[in-house]
């Protein structure tokens, strides 16, 4: 089982702030590995280390046996590898149908793919993957006029859209109502199951992550502080001392 | 009469008015070729600022560019005027095309206001530098070779030339923003950062999109420059504090973002604007002035985004529960 | 661009220049600190900024031709651009407060298109000074001139520049003008009007910008077309030095100064205005690749 995703010794300073310390974890492929941490332990520091968003001070991160800590945003999420936003993002003023077109991945770098038309097989994806989430009836409406929870869904379309090696999921279960929540996390793990996306979590939910997961790693003040299988980590003093300790 | 039947009519008439106008309102040729300029205006602007998001207040450099690059080659080529003029265009739109790829390099990576004020700076630096260039006339500007052919001749030409651009541009624009790159712009202007995050080369996207606006602009500086007679640096070419200005105005007043709002909004402040300065002599600036600040407080959205909001299941923004039936023979 | 050589066969005119850019940059600080202030507080660019410098401009001159020394200009043209700014607030400028950055910067555009033209059609295109009267310092034998009024115009200056820093960290308004700066909500929360606040921080900018166009209008000429440059000035100043940063606006307003005084004489003063917008495009360009290279961007 090779790793598809490997962080060794990521370190990323703001300012004063040491936000990731020495950090090291590894995804295997085709599973889904969780991150959980209290607010401010350097998770989504982590997310945007690993997709580039910023440069880490020192380590490196190995995608595929890649190394990415160099490239940009735009060359990462080439490879295969997206994340969703913890605040949902998508965009606003175009229609869903809109937003899962734009989804689309470029497939070749050539000019003349630029001004391509979508194809009806794009369509038709995109309208199974609507139904998927649940959002068919509501394709036609502006993405910025959907609640909270729907934008959610869209943005998970989106990703999927994009036929991603690996996932990293910010907090997906954030804001969603909770008898909502259940549904959300099935199609997490068909997609997984079905399409074979590896998948990196993060969640502040624990039994939704404790399902989830099949191998977790815990930060806490930009360090990681344990890792292993849920059972494990749910029985892990320094875990369980790092959330109730955590103010 | 069905849907489809309306919109052909509808052009077809639009075709014939356009057309016909040279001799329905001889007196006014020179100001009806200058509504097609504001057109082609409003809607390369609309491309970088409504489309994508990047509200230049500089396209007008690539105006100025074509102007003035057609009226060198006019001079120097040795060509007799109608290949002298053609050529010129052509190389008014190549050099503002160029250009527009050496510039967007550094300005596309600027973010909103910053790209605006940037714009604008480079609006106003290049009528100043073309101000002290003398291979291109210094302060005294160029003036183009005169129009062979019977007096009031220029007008109707160049009245067509202008009606003739306007039309490329237009549905340019239409069969663009229909595609993917249409998608990808959207995108840009919603969320650059969730663009960039889904793969997208945002850069060539920009880059592509100003060098479009750059063509069309290069073109219809070439045949402007032409048709007024007299090429000045601040004034004429690089208008940068007027012209360079009101095109984001007519983009606005008529609705952002869409393929028609620019145009309409093209036309009201083209003929506002007219109108201000026949009967409002001295204050007509003043005038002017207001209806911006009014414009922009008071109707940011526009005629058509005003509409969109009022009227969104007109817009397509509706829920359907089940996939339209397809026609017969589809 | 011989003048070049010209600097090193002379290097006093170099001084010369120097001299006279520091002198002026502390009028550039003046209209930047103002705009900076509008900006952290309101979040609002305001492109009216260098009308605002020209209305004050004329004030000082229109004191002139009535017979009162233009010094007194200053404080007169602060208190009546207060009330313009604080009127302007109060009609146009609440409506956009809360709009996105680029609908402020397109109002403001109109608004300074309209005082531009109204400045023209009311006093007309001619260009004028408010005599002050004073003479001239000769250092170096002569070859270096320094006018007396440059130089009050400079302390003028910093004594105005340190009355709004007093203001704004000892008045009740100045606390509650940089309450809201920080956060607005928080501000309104405890009990501040913010709309208040607002139109005072308007107010007090316009107020400020009077007082640099008297200086201006003493120490050089005013013009209806004098506007643009200044703004342009102020929005260069203020990105390179920083929202928060007095004493950064003051050196770096001192700096544009000078460069431009130095490129005035090096270009020809036909390109002087090319190479304040110009400059402009370059400082945005110049820290969009140094950011580029941290993945950041201007934000």
């Amino acid at each position: 089982m090779t790793n598809i995703l490997e962080v060794r010794g990521a370190r990323k300073t703001f300012g004063g702030v040491i936000a990731n310390n020495d950090i090291s974890l590894s995804v295997p492929e085709g599973k889904i590995v969780g991150l959980i941490g209290p607010n401010g332990s350097g998770k989504t520091t982590l997310f945007n280390s690993i997709v580039g968003y910023h440069p880490i001070d020192a380590g490196s991160i190995l995608f595929q046996g890649e190394e990415m800590s160099r490239l940009r945003v735009p060359h990462i999420a080439r490879r295969g590898l997206l994340r969703t936003f913890q605040q949902t993002r998508v965009y606003g003023k175009m229609t869903c149908v809109q937003n899962m077109l734009a989804s689309v991945p470029q497939s070749k770098s050539g000019w003349r793919h630029m001004f391509a038309r979508a194809s009806a097989a794009d369509s038709r994806r995109a309208d199974e993957l609507l139904k998927f989430v649940g959002l068919f009836a509501k394709r036609n409406l502006r993405a910025g006029d959907l609640s909270f929870g729907q934008q959610k869904l869209l943005e998970f379309a989106m990703a999927l859209m994009y036929k991603p090696t690996m996932l990293l999921l910010d907090e997906p279960t954030a804001g969603i109502n909770p008898t909502l929540i259940n549904g959300l996390m099935n199609r997490v793990q068909r997609v997984n199951r079905e399409f074979g996306i590896t998948l990196l979590v993060i969640e502040h939910n624990m039994r939704v992550i404790m399902n989830l997961a099949e191998y977790i790693y815990c930060l806490a003040h930009g360090e990681l502080l344990a890792e292993g299988k849920p059972e494990a980590i749910q029985s892990d003093q320094r875990v369980i001392d790092a959330y109730l300790g955590a103010h | 009469m069905n849907r489809n039947g309306l919109r052909f009519g509808f052009y077809a008439v639009l075709v014939v008015v356009a057309i016909a106008l040279p001799w329905m309102a001889p007196d006014f040729r020179t100001q009806l070729s200058f509504l097609w300029v504001m057109v082609v205006f409003a809607l390369t602007w609309d491309l970088l600022g409504g489309q994508m998001g990047y509200n230049s207040f500089g396209n007008i450099v690539f105006f100025g560019i074509g102007m003035y690059a057609c009226a060198v080659v006019q001079r120097d080529s040795g060509l007799s005027y109608y290949p002298g003029l053609f050529v010129g265009m052509g190389v008014g739109a190549a050099v503002a095309v160029a250009a527009a790829g050496i510039l967007g390099s550094g300005m596309l990576g600027l973010r909103g206001h910053y790209f605006a004020i940037g714009t604008l700076g480079l609006g106003i630096a290049a009528g100043e530098i073309a101000g002290g260039w003398d291979y291109i006339g210094a302060g005294s500007g160029l003036v183009p070779p005169l129009f062979p052919g019977a007096i009031g001749g220029r007008e109707t030409f160049f009245y067509f030339i202008c009606l003739a651009l306007a039309a490329m541009t237009f549905p340019t624009l239409r069969w663009l923003y229909a595609g993917r790159f249409g998608l990808v712009i959207n995108a840009i202007r919603d969320d650059e950062d969730k663009a960039e995050a889904m793969g997208i080369a945002t850069t060539r996207y920009k880059t592509a999109a100003w060098c479009i606006s750059a063509l069309f602009l290069g073109l219809i500086g070439a045949a402007a420059g032409n048709l007024i007679g007299f090429i000045d640096p601040r004034d004429v070419a690089f208008a940068g504090a007027t012209y360079g200005v009101w095109m984001v105005l007519m983009a606005i007043l008529g609705g952002k973002g869409t393929l028609w709002g620019p145009v309409i909004g093209a036309v009201i402040f083209h003929v506002t604007q007219e109108l201000f300065w026949t009967y409002l002599l001295g204050w007509q600036r003043v005038a002017l002035g207001i209806l911006i600040v009014f414009i922009v407080v008071f109707f940011p959205l526009g005629i058509l985004g005003w509409a969109r909001e009022r009227w969104p299941e007109r817009f397509g923004h509706r829920v359907e529960e089940t996939v339209a039936q397809p026609k017969a023979g589809q | 661009m011989d003048n070049i050589l010209l600097l090193f066969d002379a290097p006093v005119l170099s001084v010369q220049l120097l001299l006279d850019g520091l002198l002026i940059g502390a009028i550039f600080a003046l209209a930047a600190y103002g705009m900076a202030l509008v900006w952290g507080v309101m979040n609002l660019i305001n492109i009216a900024q260098g009308e605002f410098v020209m209305l004050g401009g004329y004030t000082a001159f229109f004191l002139y031709t009535a017979g009162i020394h233009p010094l007194f200009g200053i404080p007169v043209a602060a208190v009546i651009m207060f009330f313009v700014g604080w009127a302007l607030y109060r009609t146009i400028i609440f409506r956009i407060v809360d709009k996105d950055l680029f609908i402020s910067i397109l109002a403001t555009f109109g608004l300074s298109i309209l005082l531009q033209q109204l400045a023209n059609q009311i006093f007309d295109a001619d260009v004028r000074t408010a005599e002050s009267g004073f003479g001239s310092y000769f250092l170096f034998d002569g070859l270096v001139t320094v006018s007396q009024i440059k130089l009050i115009a400079f302390a003028c200056a910093l004594i105005v520049g340190a009355a709004l820093m007093l203001f704004l960290k000892r008045s009740r308004m100045g606390q509650a003008i940089r309450a809201t700066a920080q956060n607005a909500r928080a501000a309104r929360i405890m009990g501040i009007d913010t709309d208040r606040v607002y139109a005072w921080t308007f107010g007090l900018n316009a107020a400020i910008c009077g007082a640099a166009g008297a200086l201006v209008a003493m120490t050089w000429i005013v013009h209806p077309y004098l506007g643009l440059p200044y703004t342009v000035r102020a929005f260069m100043i203020v990105i390179v030095a920083g929202l928060g940063n007095v004493f950064g606006v003051f050196g770096a307003g001192v700096g544009l100064g000078v460069a431009e005084n130095f490129a005035g004489f090096i270009l020809g003063a036909e390109y002087q205005a090319a190479f304040v917008f110009g400059l402009l495009v370059v400082i945005l360009v110049w820290r969009r690749f140094r950011l580029a290279r941290e993945r950041r961007y201007l934000r």
